[in-house]
């Protein structure tokens, strides 16, 4: 297998992982918008924050409107990370990893593409945004099924889960560290509403809130809160799951490369340093601080990953 | 030549329903129009889906456009295949003859069957290539002969497509789009399959490895990249045929074989399908500013270390001034009469030819010679005055650079429209692919469209369509 197709893969699911994230995160912040009395503009800087793109919205903008917040994060082709550039990014590296994926997979990407042109190439009205957001939604777990359902098992997939984990685990890890203050022990004024909105909101921006209240009830805890972002192995897209699958299918190219790389290394390194401990810890060790070390980690890993993989040349 | 009427291929000349349209035409008259409509949006929703798009020149790199699709297949007889697939074999057979001969000893030239400008002057011809062998023996390794039809026995070749013939993803997903659709169609006609292209495709290539290649041959596709106007093709083969679709990039010279860059390293290719012209090929050997080449192949190639299909130099075989001599090499070569008609050809650098083209550009077809796709030519008969004037003055200016052609009265095939069926002009492109020990031809090919009444001008740049073709069983 080439190298670039590997990086194409790998590019493809990231870019895929990446549009279904900002536009979660665009339903979120539409969430708060609508069901919090007292909200205003201003609440969509955190949301752009979480979603890494708030820097570059300042750069572009000069005030920060509700109808802006949301047309950058959907649709603007200047946002890199938008969910109409990340899914246009997919499907490019699609194109380039032709022969890598099955008909399916290049359909149901094709697919998606079309429909976010069609859906996203004018501005989205506040009255279409929710089925818009759903459509978006359906086509890229089209593309993530179609994957599951008829890829084979072999090194290609592995590129595809790597990029997967690695936007994911990113994604989570700057959530967490945009909002790492409302999770601390200090902040428990437990039951005052704002803070129930705030772990509320925290919990959608992973797609969390059901799987946490079937794990712990209607009653939010904070500890509950972090401890199930960042380890709890049952969640999707905590931070353990994210690098255990990272550390499996680095596992697996290693053993049908017959070779194990120091980015397979890196990541059993990774669970070790930071997902072995409990929550407390965690704290202890400042949870803030903690986050800021995962990321770096991922960034690293992601690296020499690229590296050893021979992504370019 | 001059026909008073046009040859319809189902309707012939007098409205009579010709025999392999037979089952077609019941099939049709069942049919509803609105249905045929639905389908026709269905066909068009298929081919975005699969992304069977071209991209087009000069144009913002987002567009990708389709090219139009029509519903009603075009249908030969067995008969009048065979007896076109014997011409095609004995035309390919001389074209991989000439161009060894002409990159040897030059023995047509000696022969004083080719004037030796037509060669030493040629743009086409690469002295590179002089005293090469490529392994096998074979020059053309896949080759598009562009025909047109005037009448019922009556075929002419308008070009040879030697160097990287496009267009044979279309054949494969016109088929596809229609037994999808139409599947009642198929089981009322005994169509050949074209299915088996990509897997001959595939043997063919592996057939032409180096000799020193043991075992099972490494083959992959080198494209320009995912912004070419064919890319889609490209990626379309070399995933049929199960193979690496690379870039320049992605290839380097390692330990005197061109190799690949996998993710475990280094591996070594033994055929390349490359999709990327001569001039680009190698930056050391040809264009020094190419960024699409792996340099160095070259040496490789000269070494007998990589087999590169087709191979440097072909271009020289379907120049459009070699072309005219095309006649005369085929007897040279094969020492049998040309099965296949050219199309008389007035080469403009001839004084008394210029002097004819001149007096009678009005009746006309004139190409560049090194043109292709339609751009750079001039049609006679539908030409504006000013058009006509301004083309005069390129001629005059440089002669040596056309060649004229009658203006032949092109079959016409039915299309599908909102008034119902309506004959347009189409030409065939089928696709021969050649090994050391055989020449394999796809029965069928693709049949190129004027979508517009009365327009000669079949290329899809142009607007042209295609169609699905079908060879029936006896």
């Amino acid at each position: 297998m080439l190298g670039k197709t590997a990086n194409g893969l790998f590019w493809m699911y990231r870019y895929l992982e990446r549009a279904e994230n900002t536009s979660r995160l665009v339903e979120t912040g539409q969430r708060i918008a609508l069901t919090r009395l007292g909200s205003g503009d201003d609440d969509w800087l955190p949301v752009m924050q979480t979603a890494g793109v708030a820097e570059g919205y300042k750069a572009t903008h000069d005030e920060l409107t509700k109808d802006g917040a949301i047309d950058w994060m959907l649709r603007s082709k200047e946002n890199g990370s938008s969910v109409l550039t990340s899914i246009a990014g997919a499907r490019q590296n699609a194109r380039m990893v032709r022969t890598a994926l099955t008909h399916e997979v290049w359909e149901a990407t094709n697919g998606c593409y079309m429909t976010a042109q069609e859906k996203l190439g004018r501005k989205v009205s506040e009255r279409d945004l929710p089925s818009v957001l759903g459509m978006i939604r359906q086509r890229t777990a089209l593309v993530r099924g179609t994957t599951h359902g008829t890829m084979l098992r072999n090194d290609m997939y592995d590129f595809a889960r790597l990029g997967t984990f690695l936007e994911r685990a990113d994604n989570t890890a700057r959530i967490l560290d945009v909002k790492y203050y409302v999770l601390l022990p200090s902040a428990l004024a437990v039951g005052s509403s704002i803070d129930n909105v705030q772990w509320e909101t925290i919990l959608r921006s992973v797609s969390a809130h059901g799987g946490f209240r079937m794990e712990y009830g209607n009653v939010y805890s904070p500890r509950d809160i972090a401890h199930f972002l960042i380890l709890d192995k049952r969640f999707p897209r905590s931070l353990a799951f994210c690098a255990s699958k990272l550390k499996d299918n680095l596992g697996y190219l290693a053993s049908s490369y017959g070779k194990k790389t120091d980015a397979c290394a890196m990541a059993e390194a990774l669970i070790r340093r930071f997902m072995t401990h409990d929550i407390e810890a965690v704290f202890e060790f400042g949870l803030h601080e903690y986050i800021e070390e995962v990321l770096i980690a991922l960034g690293q890993l992601g690296a020499q990953i690229e590296k050893d993989y021979r992504f370019y040349e | 030549m001059s026909e008073t009427s046009i040859f319809d291929e189902m309707w012939g000349r007098d409205e009579t329903l010709r025999a392999p349209y037979e089952a077609f035409q019941t099939w049709f008259d069942g049919e509803d129009a609105a249905r045929l409509r639905a389908k026709q949006r269905e066909a068009e929703d298929l081919f975005r889906l699969t992304g069977i798009t071209f991209n087009v020149y000069g144009r913002a790199e987002a567009e990708e456009r389709l090219i139009p699709f029509d519903i009603i297949p075009r249908i030969i007889s067995n008969r009048e295949w065979q007896k076109l697939s014997r011409g095609i074999d004995q035309r390919v057979r001389a074209i991989n003859a000439f161009l060894y001969d002409i990159y040897h000893r030059q023995e047509i030239i000696k022969a004083g069957r080719l004037p030796a400008e037509m060669i030493a002057r040629n743009e086409a011809f690469l002295p590179q290539m002089i005293g090469v062998d490529p392994p096998g023996g074979v020059y053309t390794h896949i080759v598009g002969i562009d025909l047109v039809r005037t009448g019922d026995d009556d075929f002419f070749v308008l070009e040879d497509n030697a160097r990287t013939p496009s267009g044979v993803s279309y054949m494969l997903e016109n088929r596809e789009t229609m037994l999808q659709m139409f599947p009642e169609l198929f089981s009322r006609n005994r169509v050949q399959p074209v299915e088996t292209y990509p897997r001959d495709l595939r043997n063919s290539l592996a057939a032409c490895a180096p000799s020193g290649c043991d075992g099972n041959p490494t083959v992959a596709v080198l494209t320009p990249g995912i912004y070419n106007s064919a890319y889609f093709e490209h990626a379309f083969l070399a995933d049929q045929m199960g193979v690496e679709l690379v870039e320049g990039h992605d290839l380097r010279v390692v330990d005197g074989r061109v190799a690949m860059r996998t993710t475990e390293g280094y591996k070594p290719i033994d055929v390349l399908y490359r999709r990327v012209d001569d001039d680009f090929l190698d930056p050391l050997n040809f264009n020094p500013n190419s960024s699409l080449g792996i340099p160095g192949i070259m040496d490789v190639y000269r070494a007998g270390g990589i087999t590169i299909a087709n191979a440097p130099g072909t271009g020289i075989s379907d120049d459009k001034a070699i072309y005219s001599y095309m006649p005369e090499i085929v007897e040279f070569y094969t020492g049998e009469r040309p099965l296949l008609q050219n199309v008389p050809t007035w080469r403009c650098s001839d004084p008394s030819s210029l002097k004819y083209v001149l007096d009678n550009l009005d009746e006309l077809v004139v190409k560049e010679v090194h043109g292709s796709g339609g751009y750079g030519m001039l049609i006679g008969p539908t030409a504006t005055k000013k058009e006509l004037r301004d083309f005069r003055k390129k001629l005059e200016s440089r002669p040596g650079n056309y060649i004229a052609q009658p203006t032949l009265s092109l079959s016409t095939v039915p299309i599908f429209t909102k008034a119902g069926l309506a004959p347009r002009h189409v030409d065939l492109r089928p696709y021969v692919l050649v090994s050391p020990d055989r020449i394999n031809i796809t029965p069928g090919g693709l049949t190129r469209v004027a979508l517009k009444k009365g327009s000669l001008v079949v290329n899809s740049s142009q607007g042209g369509g295609t169609k699905d073709t079908w060879v029936l069983e006896d």
